[in-house]
């Protein structure tokens, strides 16, 4: 395990680990876990840009209820924060870091 | 669609306790909650933890397990991963499962939703790094993941347990940044007597901050002007103490300065609300067994008015029982026998928040941010444009959220809502009841127009 | 007295026609409700909009179309007096079908109504392909579209911050949480407010939306107007996927998609109803069908200030001379006409539009 993350495992988890790709990258994540707290450990500081001002966000409350872990699967963006870990989940970041002017 | 006597939404203490206490006493009870397993916020994922994670939880936490047992042995319908996202008068519940919608319907219905964490808009509140602190907390609970280079900022006696709990898994906080000041301490000594009477907590607190000592954290108390710092992730806690700046490089910031209802579900139901000022947030207005002026419908726990978690779970076995009258379950007198211990152990149980919520006052600076604070964290709206609103004439939040979008984005205001009408009031000279509260609508939580049209009847349309 | 003009609603009917005034010179005092009142300026679908409007009184065809005409001029000054952009396109709009059968229906009344406007009703009928090539995302149960490029679409919110700071910039009072309950004319215009506030005027122009039908009898007005009820719906913010608004859907300047709106006749009940979302949903899926997988943020009910025949009312009072009332329902769409024409028909001036027939007479003795 990388030992300079901002996130560490307390305790080697039991679960199988299985491939999920964010971005486009593969990851190893812990079958059945919480989905942000895997990315987190995983080292992902940066769960999406806002598609207001492009700022990075990323969890904020783990219970549901301030949206900033919002990532793309399957073309919904939906909470990483209420998803649980599944073989082969394509993750993408939703916002880029730039300003959208969406329909102006 | 099926019918119920009661439904129940959230299966935290509240939630789990009701559910119990009214199907044993007979009502057909399903109780929802969006997360995968029973325990709500505190004891959220109990059956699931590893033991070594529980001892490093604590018993407080671990006995939670009594009321996931009973939930579990009693006849409840528990449908886990539901999101509640719309309560019809009548009563007609939509939520979402995996993707789907599904509804129904019931009689009564008991909101046990629980808490939020105050909101606590400071500079820089919005960089990836910066959590509250209770999202530390379930970090640790449900995934076992803890932060390695993290300052808590705040107030309260959360702030103690999270720091004791890192310390006890190896990792420290850095530092505790703590906002309350010498004067609050000895305005609550005021309250010293009910304190006493809820002696266990107080024990408890004192002996954390004992065992924090040991552990050699750091604790800047009385802390001021503080800004969370760094380009792309939180890099540096900057703030004043005791008259000098300290900057603080840390990889992660808790935090937390109390929490407060959450209460977008009785809102969108109509229930009237009043401002408490000493808890310094909107709760419902309910009478002694947790019953709204909206006929039908209850509202327990933390929801109702932070009281803790033992307190929650006796509010919770307390509604039931006025619901089971209510259906004719139980005789009045019935229920008032059962319900008289309950209330002494609720009055226990409440009996030191005054003591904590005046020695441990929301962070000032957050409750009033300076102008280029952010404080809509969605639509990214500062407390200067909602201060110039107030300005050209908003009296109330919903005409804010209009001129300027606070409050529009997906959280619904879960975040912004009191701070928004804390300027108002202070532009306005308004007390916040006369200020308001956001309108409430559904979806409480965003649902794909898929899943929504799944539940189709159609309406007319035409001319816009 | 206090000023030239008191104004009873600060709506956007009541703001533009304010704004006016206060262009011309005049000194004008708002008085509006508190936060909890029916806007129905805050709660709109936002479209500038010329199609449909007037198939049966083609003077209201063209009050429109001039309203529509002005409204870039109009957005530009607001932007240039507050620096508050109000975010419009008037690209064109669409009539969406799902059926033959209708499309074929409104072209003929089209038809009709673009000879009595001497040809002045640009719009094209676009089959199935011919609008897929417009707007990609078009689903395949939307047989054709008319296009009608007269149409628009405005950000309402910012059109109301902007004329709300505008007002106060150009000196005009506007006082909130007023709720005029009583207009009496001893010598002038004295406004009486529910918590006591005063105010005085030599003319009064009654825009108080819903709030006009009880303040109106009062004043010797008909006011034959009734709530009706739109449900409307908004995404989260998405990248680019519907150009041109319709009446089913339109991209909103943020990114968020809006859907409306029910029509629902429930008296003054500005709440939303599951089916009513429902239904929504599932004809904005028919139309674009990828917003299946779009998030729903937000939805709300708003009250649409109805005549009985849906057209505007303006009416001087016989009985109070100088009071004046204004009412509309497409208050976003006319506001530039409300604030750069009406000036004048208050006022009186030779520049005065005719508008006898939204007068009050047309309405029986009830
Ligand atoms: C993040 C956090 C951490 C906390 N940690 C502690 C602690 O360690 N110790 C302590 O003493 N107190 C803690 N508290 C306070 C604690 O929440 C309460 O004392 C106690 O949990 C209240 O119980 P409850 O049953 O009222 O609500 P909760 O335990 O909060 O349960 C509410 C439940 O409702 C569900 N819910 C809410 N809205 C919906 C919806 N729309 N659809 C479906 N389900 C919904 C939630 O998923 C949740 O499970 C914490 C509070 C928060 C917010
Ligand atoms: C769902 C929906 C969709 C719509 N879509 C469109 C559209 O796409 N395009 C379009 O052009 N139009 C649309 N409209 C119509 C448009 O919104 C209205 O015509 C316009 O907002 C009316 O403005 P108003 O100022 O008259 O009324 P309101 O916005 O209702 O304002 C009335 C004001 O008067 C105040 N008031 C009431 N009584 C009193 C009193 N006694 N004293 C003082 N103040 C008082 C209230 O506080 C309020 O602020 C739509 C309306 C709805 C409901
Ligand atoms: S972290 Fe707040 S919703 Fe997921």
């Amino acid at each position: 395990m990388n030992p300079v993350l901002p996130f560490l495992e307390i305790e080697a988890s039991s679960a199988p680990r299985v491939e999920v790709r964010f971005d486009g990258a593969p990851l190893l994540l812990p079958l059945g876990a919480n989905l942000a707290a895997a990315l987190l450990a995983a080292g992902i500081e940066r769960f999406r840009n806002t598609p207001v001002s492009g700022a990075p966000r990323a969890p904020f409350c783990m219970m549901g209820a301030c949206f900033d872990c919002l990532v793309e699967i399957d073309g919904v963006q939906r909470q990483a924060c209420m998803i649980e870990v599944a073989e082969g989940l394509q993750i993408t970041r939703p916002g880029s870091p730039e300003v959208r002017h969406v329909a102006s | 669609m099926s019918h119920r006597d009661l439904v129940i939404v959230g299966a935290g203490p509240a939630g789990m306790a009701a559910a119990t206490e009214a199907a044993n006493a007979g009502l057909s009870v399903t109780l929802l909650d969006e997360q995968p397993r029973a325990g709500g916020q505190i004891y959220r994922d109990v059956d699931h933890v590893p033991d070594h994670r529980a001892a490093l939880l604590g018993p407080d936490y671990t006995a939670g397990r009594d009321l996931t047992v009973a939930l579990r042995s009693s006849p409840v319908e528990h449908v886990t991963g539901a999101v509640v996202w719309s309560i019809e008068p009548g009563f007609c519940l939509s939520y979402s499962r995996d993707g789907r919608g599904a509804q129904l319907t019931a009689d009564r219905v008991l909101l046990a939703t629980g808490a939020l964490e105050r909101p606590m808009p400071l500079p820089g509140w919005t960089l990836p790094g910066v959590m509250t602190a209770g999202a530390g907390q379930i970090l640790l609970k449900q995934s076992g993941v803890l932060a390695r280079s993290a300052v808590l900022v705040g107030a309260g006696p959360l702030l103690y347990l999270i720091a004791v709990q890192m310390l006890r898994a190896g990792q420290p906080p850095l530092a505790l940044v703590e906002t309350q000041t010498g004067r609050n301490r000895r305005a609550a000594l005021r309250h010293l007597g009910g304190a006493l009477r809820g002696w266990p907590y107080m024990a408890k607190g004192l002996r954390m901050l004992a065992e924090l000592k040991r552990g050699g954290v750091p604790r800047y108390i009385g802390a001021q002007d503080i800004r969370i710092e760094g380009d792309t992730r939180a890099e540096v806690l900057c703030f004043s103490h005791r008259g000098r700046i300290r900057r603080l490089a840390c990889e992660t910031v808790f935090l937390h300065h109390g929490v407060v209802p959450n209460t977008q579900a009785a809102r969108a139901l109509g229930v009237a609300h009043h401002w408490s000022t000493q808890q310094q947030c909107f709760v419902p207005t309910l009478d002694y067994w947790g019953r709204s002026d909206v006929p039908g419908v209850f509202v327990a726990g933390d929801g109702a008015g932070i009281g803790g978690a033992k307190a929650a779970a006796l509010s919770g076995r307390l509604a039931a029982l006025a619901i089971a009258c209510d259906a004719a379950r139980l005789t009045p007198d019935e229920r008032d026998q059962r319900a008289r211990p309950l209330r002494s152990a609720r009055a226990r149980e409440q009996a030191p928040r005054p003591f904590l919520d005046t020695a441990y006052p929301p962070c000032a600076q957050a409750l009033s941010p300076r102008d280029e604070t952010l404080v809509c964290r969605c639509e990214e709206v500062t407390a200067g444009t909602v201060r110039a609103h107030a300005r050209a004439g908003c009296l109330g939040p919903n005409q804010t959220k209009a001129f300027g979008r606070v409050g529009m984005g997906p959280c619904q205001g879960r975040y912004c809502g009191l701070t928004v009408t804390a300027l108002l009031a202070e532009a306005t000279g308004q007390t916040p009841d006369q200020t308001g509260y956001y309108r409430i609508r559904p979806p409480l939580k965003p649902v794909t127009l898929g899943e929504l049209a799944s539940l189709k009847t159609p309406p007319a349309t035409g001319e816009n | 007295m206090d000023s030239d003009y008191a104004i009873i609603g600060g709506g956007i009917v009541g703001l533009a026609v304010a704004w006016g005034l206060l262009r011309r010179g005049l000194t004008v005092t708002v008085l509006d409700g508190d936060d909890g009142s029916f806007r129905a300026s805050r709660g709109n679908f936002g479209l500038v909009w010329v199609q449909s409007k007037g198939m049966k009184q083609p003077r209201y065809a063209r009050w429109s179309q001039s309203s529509a005409r002005l409204w870039a001029e109009f957005a530009a000054e607001l932007e240039q007096n507050t620096g508050n952009a109000v975010p419009l396109e008037q690209n064109g709009g669409y009539d969406l079908h799902f059926s033959e059968d209708t499309l074929q229906a409104t072209v003929e009344k089209y038809e009709i109504l673009k000879a009595e406007l001497d040809g002045d009703y640009p719009y094209d009928v676009l089959g199935h392909n011919a609008l897929r090539k417009e707007e990609p995302h078009i689903g395949p149960k939307v047989v054709g579209a008319i296009l009608h490029h007269q149409d628009g679409h405005a950000n309402p919110l910012k059109l109301l911050l902007a004329l709300a700071r505008d007002v106060r910039r150009r000196g005009g009072r506007v006082l909130t949480g007023k709720t005029v309950t009583e207009v009496t004319q001893p010598d002038g215009f004295e406004l009486a407010c529910a918590d006591g506030t005063r105010v005085r005027a030599a003319k009064v122009v009654l825009a108080a939306g819903l709030g006009a039908a009880r303040l109106g009898r009062q004043m010797g007005f008909k006011a034959p107007i009734r709530p009706q009820r739109g449900q409307v719906l908004i995404t989260e913010k998405l990248p680019k996927l519907i150009n041109r608004p319709s009446l089913i859907a339109r991209q909103v300047d943020e990114g968020g998609i809006q859907i409306g709106a029910t029509n629902e006749e429930v008296g003054h009940d500005d709440g939303v109803t599951q089916s009513g979302l429902s239904g929504l949903a599932a004809e904005a899926i028919a139309a674009y069908p990828a917003l299946a997988r779009a998030q729903l943020v937000r939805s709300w009910g708003a009250l649409r200030v109805l005549s009985p025949d849906g057209l505007p009312i303006y009416q001087r009072s016989a009985e109070m001379p100088g009071a004046s009332l204004v009412t509309c329902h497409s208050g976003i769409t006319l506001a530039a006409a409300h604030a750069m024409l009406l000036p004048d028909w208050l006022e009186g001036t030779a520049a005065a539009p005719d508008l006898e027939v939204f007068s009050e007479s047309r309405f029986a003795v009830s």
